[in-house]
């Protein structure tokens, strides 16, 4: 029987891992809603708003599973981490106050209006509602990405009699290494969200949809991300070199270095081997990583024998940061290849379609790559310096948590496949409707029939 | 600032939390309750129930987010306890509100014949959900204790808080619908009422005979004399409820509103006296809400965003119910 934190932490990471998937697209889908809504407003032209419509659908539907996972996420830090809130509750506590009164009702209440209210309210009231719930998901992010960077990066604090107290605002918000995260994490949803909307887009057109929407989603996702994913390559760049300046054992783990050294070698791959603290099959290029991280090709990298017992483990941080730069390298040059071609030839071979419905979920799987390196890079502490992760977990008998964790990740696993097949369903479906009839706007009763097929709700 | 002590803060910040969970009882317990009866026999009336809730019903469970999120800030020590003695029920809860919560998006995008798997998958959530803050809540009134006794007593709490939430479900749809369902939502909301009712007697009666510190609150003048008139509001209403559900449906669909009114007083009317048989207990005979509270400093800087935000939810809010007012027949998704 593996013990209470163990369990607790795999309860964590799979409650976490689920629903970081959802924000990290409503982040940006959001925006792009936005910028649908504007665009229909400013051209009056439907193909605008029939882009709305449809990816406002998997908005809603992406938004409700990030409620719920999120709200899981809320009582978990009572029920399996006591000793967070305890120790820490002063600084986390008033962050995560403000993400729910900011954030939390602004997009929930408006998404009502964004969702139904297109016959209720005003035109500009519908495209401010958009607006707000685009502007709630970012505070939203905002605020937590201000918490976790402060868990990594802590400022701000004195610590009396074993529990942290603030002692300046400004500097736990815009604490170290926060500007970079927050932009990286942006940056990773909106990436995410070009990949999904190319990857849907491209499934509608291949199974025959005529449609201009598709057609012209698909160049705009790919556009942005074209630009997108070099930008992304940058501040993820300027992310490790402060992660380097406050956590040089995250950055030891990411690349490999056992034995601090000059001129280190880049670690293209190889299998890390906690044992003999070496890795085994490694393909190198010399002096790469000192060249990157110090700027000189003999500067010094600290290696993990100066952290004993201070280091996280290296096999999951070092495969996670290959996964996630590969999946950006792959983005960007299917970014950069399929925008060439669009503006050549106009039109992408089905082979090419195919290609980037293969990569719909790509952003997802470089976002909790690049979660899994910053978090577990972390460990052993929960709080960087602070606050070690074992001596916050909850005294819950194990059989407890083992129990709840088999029920989160059953129905994670089965609400995970359904959202997937119900954004293709979604698609399919679309191929043969028309989302949205300029001949008869603004009257409900001369809606399309498909409209009361969707059951009237969100 | 010197005014604000800490005792103040911890007041304040109690009534917040208790705000909090009341306003997240009556909001999320209509959205709950419209779940728990929503009649499988007919999809037409599933869609208008279900819609009549739709622009609503994640602002509402927001509230319950702020409530765990105040406990948590304000009071950390009580919040360990209390989450720490409830993690069953807790987690049986979260299942309930996720899949009642994903039920609402994938009925309306899922293939036709399928959506009757995500109605059942939605009153299943509703009920789960339902259910296990009834216990809950038994359970904190048992001082947190779990024993035969407890246990039955959360047992029967879970289902008098069924019945409340299929009551003010009812009675949520009597204002948003007309036609027959309509009347199938007074009949039942009837029902729920004398369930409630029984409920609120039976629970009334076992809470001061199981603590002495409650009995002490309701019989100890002169309070007792001020404290009674909690309670005969209560059952005042009750009975106007009764009254006003046998006249209804009214021409003109006059009064139509009245049951949500009346169901919102004794809901809290009840939440008062509950809060009123505890104070200053945060965890009942353990913690008081001043031992509890946290540092000042970081009471006080979520007390100035609070004054400034909650008066702006507040408005928007409103916004929100104006937009979205009259009947839900019409409601389209956009």
């Amino acid at each position: 029987m593996l013990d209470t934190l163990i369990l607790s932490r795999i309860q964590f990471a799979a409650n976490i891992s689920f629903h970081i998937l959802f924000p990290t697209i409503t982040i940006a889908l959001g925006w792009l809603l936005f910028y649908f809504k504007l665009r229909f407003d400013f051209s009056q032209h439907p193909v605008w708003m029939r882009a709305y419509r449809f990816w406002v659908k998997v908005f809603a539907l992406t938004f409700a599973l990030g409620v719920v996972s999120g709200i899981t996420m809320s009582f978990q830090f009572g029920t399996n981490w006591p000793g967070f809130m305890e120790t820490i509750g002063n600084i986390a506590g008033p962050l995560l106050a403000y993400e729910i009164l900011t954030a939390f009702f602004l997009e929930a209440t408006m998404l009502g209006i964004m969702l139904f209210g297109f016959h209720k309210v005003p035109r500009w009231a519908h495209t401010l509602a958009t607006f707000l719930v685009a502007l709630g998901t970012t505070f939203s992010a905002f605020w937590i990405l201000v918490l976790n960077s402060w868990m990594q990066t802590p400022a701000g604090f004195e610590m009396r009699d074993g529990v942290v107290h603030a002692t300046d605002w400004f500097a736990i918000i815009f604490n170290p290494s926060f500007p970079y995260r927050f932009m990286h994490m942006l940056l990773a949803s909106a990436l995410t969200v070009c990949f999904l909307v190319a990857g849907i887009s491209a499934y509608r057109l291949l199974r025959g949809d005529n449609k201009k929407a598709p057609k012209l989603t698909l160049k705009t996702a790919l556009f942005t991300a074209a630009i997108l994913a070099p930008t992304q390559a940058l501040v993820g760049d300027f992310h490790g070199l402060n992660t380097l300046e406050h956590q040089p054992q995250k950055i030891a783990a990411m690349e490999g270095i056992w034995h601090t050294e000059k001129g280190a070698p880049l670690v293209l791959f190889a299998i890390p081997d906690a044992e003999t603290q070496q890795n085994r099959f490694a393909i190198e290029i010399p002096k790469l990583a000192s060249l990157i991280l110090t700027h000189d090709p003999n500067g010094e990298l600290k290696g993990l024998n100066e952290f004993v017992g201070e280091h996280p483990p290296v096999a999951p941080v070092f495969y996670s940061f290959r996964v996630m730069v590969g999946i950006g390298m792959l983005m960007l040059l299917v970014a950069w290849w399929s925008s060439i071609k669009l503006v050549r030839h106009k039109t992408l071979t089905p082979l090419h379609l195919k290609l980037l419905i293969g990569m719909t979920f790509s952003g997802w799987i470089a976002t909790l790559a690049g979660w899994y390196v910053t978090e577990i890079g972390r460990q052993p502490y929960l709080v960087y310096g602070l606050l070690k992760t074992r001596d916050a977990v909850t005294t819950v008998p194990s059989e407890h948590v083992a129990l709840t964790l088999g029920l989160y990740l059953v129905l994670y696993a089965v609400l995970l496949v359904l959202y997937i097949k119900t954004l293709f369903w979604l698609a399919k479906r679309a191929v043969e409707v028309e989302e949205y009839d300029l001949t008869m706007p603004g009257l409900p009763e001369n809606a399309p029939a498909t409209d009361k097929a969707t059951g009237a709700s969100a | 600032m010197n005014w604000l002590t800490a005792e103040h803060l911890a007041l304040v910040f109690g009534g917040l939390t208790a705000l909090s969970i009341l306003l997240y009882a009556i909001l999320d317990g209509y959205d709950l309750g419209v779940g728990i009866t929503l009649p499988m026999g007919n999809e037409a009336w599933r869609d208008t129930a279900i819609a009549s809730i739709g622009p609503f019903w994640d602002a509402n469970e927001t509230w319950l987010v702020l409530a765990v999120g105040l406990l948590l800030v304000a009071f950390p020590a009580a919040h360990s306890a209390i989450l720490h003695a409830l993690y069953l029920p807790t987690a049986m809860l979260l299942i309930g509100l996720i899949l009642r919560g994903v039920a609402f998006d994938f009925r309306a995008k899922v293939k036709t014949q399928r959506k009757v798997y995500w109605d059942y998958t939605f009153k299943a959530g509703s009920l789960l959900a339902t259910f296990s803050q009834g216990f809950m809540l038994g359970i904190y009134v048992m001082g947190l204790q779990y024993h035969t006794g407890s246990i039955i007593f959360a047992c029967f709490s879970g289902l008098c808080v069924t019945a409340a939430y299929a009551m003010i479900g009812n009675a949520w749809l009597i204002g948003k619908t007309s036609g027959e369902l309509q009347l199938h939502a007074i009949k039942h909301c009837k029902i729920a009422g004398v369930l409630t009712l029984s409920g609120i007697l039976a629970v009334s009666l076992i809470n001061p005979m199981v603590n002495a510190n409650v009995l002490q609150v309701w019989t100890e003048p002169p309070l007792a004399y001020f404290f009674a008139a909690i309670p005969l509001l209560c059952f005042a209403m009750f009975v106007i409820g009764y009254l006003a559900l046998k006249r209804l449906p009214l021409p003109k669909d006059a009064g139509a509103w009245l049951p949500f009114a009346i169901c919102n007083v004794i809901f809290i009317s009840s939440f008062i006296g509950l809060a009123l048989s505890f104070y200053p207990f945060v965890v009942p005979n353990q913690m008081t809400l001043y031992q509890a509270a946290s540092s000042r400093e970081s009471l006080l800087i979520i007390f100035f965003g609070a004054v400034v935000v909650i008066p702006v939810i507040a408005a928007y809010t409103a916004v929100a119910y104006y937009a979205f007012r009259g009947k839900a027949d019409g409601l389209k998704y956009y």
